[in-house]
């Protein structure tokens, strides 16, 4: 496809432990976007990843980066490709800087310090600079992650894990550094077990478990199509039944008669509150207050992987 | 060829040399010190002299290839068994970097950090001992040769091995033995016959012989069979090393 940065196809993997990790794989990534990988422990999101990058051999199928075939034209596709690995691996006497520089040669880019020292100054490791690795915090480990696969200016940038044990404001800082990154036309490819995360970030959403891709959405569509949303009326007087004249709305009454619960239906969503609030009001039924609930993408992923499961 | 990365890998293990050089330069270079204290300045002089070379300088290039064996062996493997084990290794193998590139990368490094510590040890060998270098381009193709060739078998060791004894096993256990019972205290013509025959299998004779040959003109086995023997050696290892890539052995699944 025109606009997909990466395509993935039929691609499968059997490890020879015989753990079938990954089944007919089928995946477009769009340029430019965000896209969460949402899955469980175990659900084959590091192998996808690991593959796509050259770390794990592809079992059968076929992925492409920017067109370029990862087997084939491996060295033009990986060029394309920056990995932030989820365990915190670096050489830990060397420098940050060593270590970065290190990272721009072998990717095949010629050394060039102003752009380590921008990648640096974004990350907030440019006091840090001469510091031996071995002597910066877990945070600071995971930032030189990022400069050392932003150091030959990849367009695809594959972070697994991101804020895997990561502080909080240290998370809220990973996050602003994505979207910075992306703003810059930076595709992002982040796997998360963290839904609130990909809920926060993502541009599009897909689900994997035990090796296959569930769905693939945008998450507004996701949230909007999977997602229920309710509508609580707390009435000023107790009912003891529904009123018959309000039986095409599928309203539920609470056992105490306090509360009256509409769920809102995609399919006929027009109009639907405004006449049920008319009607009530010419029902005489008054309410003294009004809530809405929208389940949130993890009642939307426990549901889906507990379906298929 | 991405030239860009084998500068910076051979640069990297490079920097680690000097970061450690007390260990990694110093260390060799006193302990083989002082086996030319021992052997050539104190006991060489009371030692009958061997093939018409008296024993202290007989023993300088045995002694040479004794380190240069066992360093070769044990640097190559660790330099690439580290990033197996604290798992950077993962950049290696996402860049956009071939098989050769990596082993030119590492085993560049390895065997010029031998042939560093090699020529050092000669130039400091001349301080207690005296010898002269009959053939200097000859010992130094040999020191290259070497050099390059055990680096290659320490890479295999270090892709092969997945503990730090399993690393050390190599250069302590089976290196170091076989360069002492090949012929660089001795000449293998001092043996008894069948162990002449023996020690011709350890291939390590043919280095040393031929490293000797290069200092002194004499030689235990012919100088033609051990530059072959160290050519055969090498292809070997190549073709070990080739294997492993191919099957992605221990590295990639």
């Amino acid at each position: 496809m025109e606009n997909s940065i990466i395509s993935v196809r039929n691609l499968s993997k059997i490890y020879p432990s015989g753990l079938h990790a990954l089944k007919n794989i089928n995946l477009e990534i769009k340029r430019g976007e965000i896209f969460a990988l949402l899955g469980p422990n175990g659900a084959g999101k590091t192998t996808l990843i690991s593959t796509l990058c050259g770390i794990v051999n592809p079992g059968s199928g076929e992925a492409l980066v920017d067109g370029l075939d990862i087997v084939r034209d491996y060295r033009e596709a990986r060029k394309r490709i920056g990995l932030v690995p989820q365990e915190l691996s670096v050489a830990m006497f060397e420098s940050v800087w060593a270590t970065v520089a290190f990272s721009r040669g072998i990717f095949g880019k010629a050394p060039d310090a102003t752009v380590i020292e921008q990648v640096l100054r974004d990350l907030s490791l440019w006091d840090k600079r001469s510091s031996k690795i071995m002597t910066l915090s877990g945070g600071m480990k995971r930032r030189v992650l990022i400069a050392k696969a932003l150091a030959h200016e990849p367009q695809v940038l594959f972070l697994d894990e991101p804020t895997a044990g990561v502080d909080v404001e240290l998370r809220r800082d990973m996050w602003q550094m994505i979207r910075r990154l992306r703003e810059r036309g930076t595709t992002i490819i982040l796997t998360t077990h963290y839904i609130d995360e990909a809920e926060e970030m993502a541009d599009r959403i897909g689900v994997i478990n035990k090796g296959e891709i569930m769905l693939v959405e945008d998450k507004d569509v996701l949230m909007q199509k999977l997602g229920k949303k309710q509508l609580t009326l707390q009435l000023q007087q107790p009912a003891s039944a529904l009123p018959p004249e309000l039986s095409s709305y599928g309203l539920a009454l609470s056992e105490n008669g306090e509360q009256l619960v509409y769920t809102y239906d995609k399919d006929k969503e027009h109009g639907q509150i405004a006449s049920l609030l008319r009607k009530l009001h010419e029902l005489g039924i008054e309410f003294r207050d009004l809530h809405t609930t929208q389940s949130s993408l993890e009642d939307i992923f426990v549901n889906l992987v507990g379906e298929k499961a | 060829m991405n030239t860009y990365a084998i500068r910076a890998i051979y640069l990297f293990e490079m920097a680690r040399t000097w970061r450690t050089w007390m260990q990694s330069i110093a260390s060799p270079v006193l302990s083989t010190s002082l086996y030319f204290i021992v052997f050539g300045s104190a006991i060489g002089s009371r030692m009958v002299a061997i093939d018409g070379v008296g024993y202290a300088a007989f023993i300088v290039p045995g002694l040479i290839m004794l380190t240069v064996l066992t360093e070769s062996t044990s640097n190559a493997s660790f330099g690439i068994y580290m990033p197996k084990f604290s798992g950077t290794i993962y950049e290696i193998l996402s860049a956009p970097i071939s098989a050769i590139e990596i082993v030119l990368g590492y085993v560049g490094a390895a065997a010029s950090k031998s042939i560093i510590i090699g020529i050092i040890i000669l130039i400091t060998a001349r301080f207690f001992v005296d010898f002269t270098i009959m053939h200097p381009f000859w010992m130094i193709a040999f020191l290259v040769l070497t050099s390059i060739t055990f680096s290659l078998f320490g890479f295999m060791i270090g892709i092969w091995a997945d503990s730090f004894e399993k690393l050390q096993v190599f250069p302590m256990m089976i290196v170091a033995p076989l360069t002492f019972l090949g012929g660089s205290f001795y000449s293998i013509n001092m043996l008894p016959p069948v162990w002449q025959t023996i020690t011709l299998f350890n291939p390590v004779v043919y280095l040393v012989s031929g490293f000797r040959w290069s200092f002194y003109g004499v030689a235990d086995v012919n100088v033609g069979l051990s530059l072959t023997m160290i050519a055969v050696f090498m292809l070997i290892c190549l073709g070990i090393i080739t294997w492993m890539f191919r099957t992605g052995y221990k590295v990639k699944v």
